[in-house]
């Protein structure tokens, strides 16, 4: 056989199956189910949402390589998936004109000013979400009851963790937790309500269960590791629960942990956006720290904070972080005492 | 028999990729019509040829000297006439000197039973000598010379004389068929080792994946009643990076840029000890080897006895040629083996494997830039932060990057393997420890 097509190249001759583009499509893939659950709660609408936002993000992207000169990289799926998270976080029947600006500001300010992919030092989705939550407010929190089967025309109606927020401002006595509160309110909720995405909310974000489902075949896989999860839902979790029932004048470990754990944007920030590898730190110590400072803003914002929701901001504060962790935590060197001297 | 030790930071699990060849037995290759024998199949100093064109020669006849303290003997593998001496390049990527014998005449060795000689009475000196005679050198793939390895510096004491039979690198099955056709000879080989370093413990170490390896020699040791301790390890790359071998069996750590001795322990190769017991009992020079023909492309892969000098195109046929075009021809494992392109290119005594493999098995893709996902640290065996490391070589902070520990890569190719922006982060390495090492030189 005549060899043709032999390479040379330096060790290691062989790689891992998980490349770049491996990784940004097998993330998009484990978000879908929770996209086609929000489709079936919300209307078509939400697809026209997700088109919108991919389809911004992925044009932004395309044109600046076309004007800069440079490779070509949409087949990478990174402004993909960024697109897509922005879909995630927006109402289901947001003005389209918010996810257009979501996207076009996330690619080009947070991700191409700083120099592309690898070099964005915040997550840009995260940031499109905040930028237009700030800019228009009053779009970003118009919420839409969901269907749960039924063909009904489009009701709005407060997410729980929104009408938490408002309730506790003239709240009976008679009220002792977050369910009680939403039961006076009008708009009672379940456990499972939460868990199974039953609920108002953001697009992406209300099915704890199918993100969970995603978020486990990146475990499998080995995309996402253990320490930030672990580390923002414990410590979130632990101070849930020893402060989370004060405001209803029940006193330390009390808190309702599971309703905080299943309500809002919590399960998607956590697995999905919190773990982005370009704007988490390196090393596992980093990602413990980098985790338990985003459980502890998250925690900070839902209880004491003027927002109904915390995640997003809480991320990309602690995105700022990452930097100065990475200068300060380095792994232990082998052969070298107390793990050597940088 | 100890149970499942490794070393506990970093370490990767690539594809194994055993399975294509360890189920057929080692087989013994033809000898090659014409043999290639570099005078450089070693680190060190080349051998000095003493043949020339046209001198007819004996099999195992000594046709390069060793032309230096770190340096090895060559010998004929094949009886026959010097046809050429040119020069050859071999993959990696040493240009040297190659006497190319056609072969003729008859075997004065091949097939005949030796007499066995008793080295118990003999001194160490004598049976240094006689492993400096064969021409031994590190057999695992490193090539170095063995003589200067086992001769114990003044003041220095052997602890723990670890006998590798770990084969961590995927594919290759060399090792694991030779501790199985011939444990008899490793054990005489590991006794002859101890009596020349006197180690207080012996310990064979052998991967999990080698489960009748461990077993025969596990037998073997107990019947003859030995006072070795054959160690099964857990499966992960790379357990035979004679650092972390020693931190899983010792668990000591030998300090940042040392030799294993630092902390008693010396490291011979399976394959290295049967050629220990070959040339003392037998006196017979290494010229042939263990070596595993294997990946995608080949039709039967499996393990090989192999003369030196023997064209690769010769065992690639043996194993029924070529079923679909290889992107890569490597000669080594995959890990930290060398790309050639070269059919011709000959057998060494380092070579413990030659793979073809296909695009599926080498799953490259499109450099990205670095996602900073950290993959690189989890898989580095010796707690570097290979993506910072890279990142201040690329910026020319070639001392900096000494300081987080550069020169402690052994280039084991854990980080590059997992990196999904296929980063060439070895090659970097190995580049930024050639300009270390110059300007440390310098200053």
């Amino acid at each position: 056989m005549e060899l043709k097509n032999i390479k040379i190249s330096s060790s290691p001759q062989i790689n891992h199956f998980l490349s770049t583009s491996r990784i940004m499509w097998i993330v998009s893939a484990a978000l879908f189910p929770a996209g086609i659950w929000a489709i079936y709660q919300f209307g078509l609408n939400v697809l026209l949402v997700i088109l919108v936002s991919v389809g911004t993000a992925a044009l932004t992207e395309g044109l600046l390589e076309l004007i800069f000169r440079q490779k070509n990289t949409l087949a990478d799926g990174s402004a993909f998936l960024t697109g897509l998270l922005i879909a995630y976080n927006m109402p289901p029947h947001v003005p389209l004109f918010i996810p257009v600006v979501a996207s076009f500001f996330a690619i080009f300010v947070v991700k191409w000013s700083f120099g592309g992919l690898g070099t964005n030092w915040m997550n840009p989705a995260l940031a499109g979400r905040v930028f237009v939550f700030f800019s228009w407010t009053g779009g970003m929190t118009k919420w839409t009851l969901p269907m749960n089967g039924k063909m009904a025309d489009t009701i709005t109606g407060p997410t729980p963790l929104g009408s938490l927020k408002t309730g506790l401002l003239g709240m009976s006595d008679s009220i002792t937790g977050p369910m009680d509160l939403l039961m006076s309110e009008g708009f009672p909720v379940s456990y499972a309500d939460l868990f199974w995405g039953r609920i108002p909310g953001s697009i992406g974000e209300i099915s704890a269960f199918l993100l969970l489902l995603g978020a486990l075949v990146l475990f499998l896989l080995k995309i996402i590791s253990w320490e930030i999860p672990v580390a923002y839902l414990g410590v979130f979790s632990v101070l849930i629960w020893i402060f989370g029932g004060l405001p209803f004048g029940q006193g330390a470990f009390t808190g309702d942990v599971l309703f905080h754990l299943l309500s809002g944007g919590l399960i998607l920030g956590t697995f999905f956006m919190a773990t982005d590898m370009v704007s988490s730190p390196v090393t596992k110590t980093g990602k413990l720290i980098f985790g338990a400072g985003c459980g502890f803003m998250t925690f900070l914002i839902r209880l004491y904070g003027s927002f109904p929701e915390g995640v997003s901001l809480a991320i990309i504060f602690m995105n700022i972080f990452v930097p100065l962790i990475d200068r300060f935590i380095s792994p232990k060197r082998f052969g070298i005492e107390n793990g050597g001297k940088a | 028999m100890k149970k499942s030790m490794t070393f506990p930071q970093g370490g990767v699990h690539p594809p194994e990729g055993k399975e294509l060849s360890e189920h057929r037995d080692a087989k013994t290759a033809p000898f090659p019509a014409r043999a290639i024998i570099p005078m450089s199949q070693h680190i060190g100093i080349p051998a000095e040829c003493i043949v020339k064109t046209g001198d007819v020669i004996e099999e195992e006849q000594l046709i390069g000297k060793k032309a230096g303290f770190v340096s090895a003997n060559i010998h004929s593998s094949v009886p026959g006439k010097v046809v050429e001496i040119k020069d050859v390049f071999l993959p990696n990527s040493i240009k040297t000197q190659a006497v190319v014998i056609e072969m003729e005449g008859s075997f004065s060795r091949s097939g005949k039973e030796n007499e066995k000689q008793n080295w118990r009475e003999l001194d160490s000196e004598t049976i240094v000598e006689k492993i400096t005679e064969a021409g031994i050198v590190g057999m695992g793939g490193a090539t170095f010379p063995s003589h200067v390895k086992f001769t114990l510096p003044k003041g220095k004491v052997c602890e723990t004389l670890i006998i590798n039979g770990v084969e961590c690198e995927p594919f290759l099955t060399s090792d694991h068929k030779l501790m199985l056709e011939e444990s008899e000879g490793i054990l005489e080989g590991i006794e002859i080792l101890s009596q020349i370093l006197s180690p207080r413990r012996v310990c064979i170490g052998i991967e999990m994946n080698k489960p009748d390896a461990i077993e025969k020699l596990d037998t073997l040791v107990k019947s003859k009643n030995l006072p070795f301790e054959v160690s099964s390890l857990k499966v992960k790359y790379p357990q035979g990076a004679e650092k972390n071998l020693v931190k899983a069996i010792t668990g000591q750590e030998v300090p940042s840029g040392k030799l294993p001795l630092e902390v008693g322990a010396i490291i011979a190769n399976v394959s290295t000890v049967f050629a220990v017991y070959e040339a003392v009992t037998l006196n017979r020079p290494v010229v042939e080897r263990y070596v595993t023909v294997s990946g995608g492309a080949v039709a039967e892969p499996r393990t090989l006895k192999v003369r030196v000098g023997t064209p690769v195109k010769d065992l690639i046929e043996e194993c029924g040629g070529l079923v679909e075009e290889p992107v890569k021809l490597i000669s080594g494992g995959p890990m930290m083996g060398f790309t050639f392109y070269d059919l011709e290119t000959p057998v060494t005594k380092g070579t413990s494997g030659i793979l073809a493999l296909t695009a599926k098995e080498v799953k490259a893709a499109e450099q990205s830039a670095c996602l900073s996902c950290g993959r690189c640290i989890d898989g580095c065996p010796m707690g570097l932060n290979p993506t910072r490391l890279f990142k201040l070589l690329d910026h020319g902070k070639t001392s900096e990057a000494g300081d987080f520990g550069l020169l402690d890569c052994v280039e084991c190719g854990s980080c590059a393997f997992m990196c999904p922006a296929r980063i060439p982060l070895v090659h970097g390495f190995r580049v930024g420890k050639k300009i270390l090492r110059s300007q440390q030189k310098k200053a």
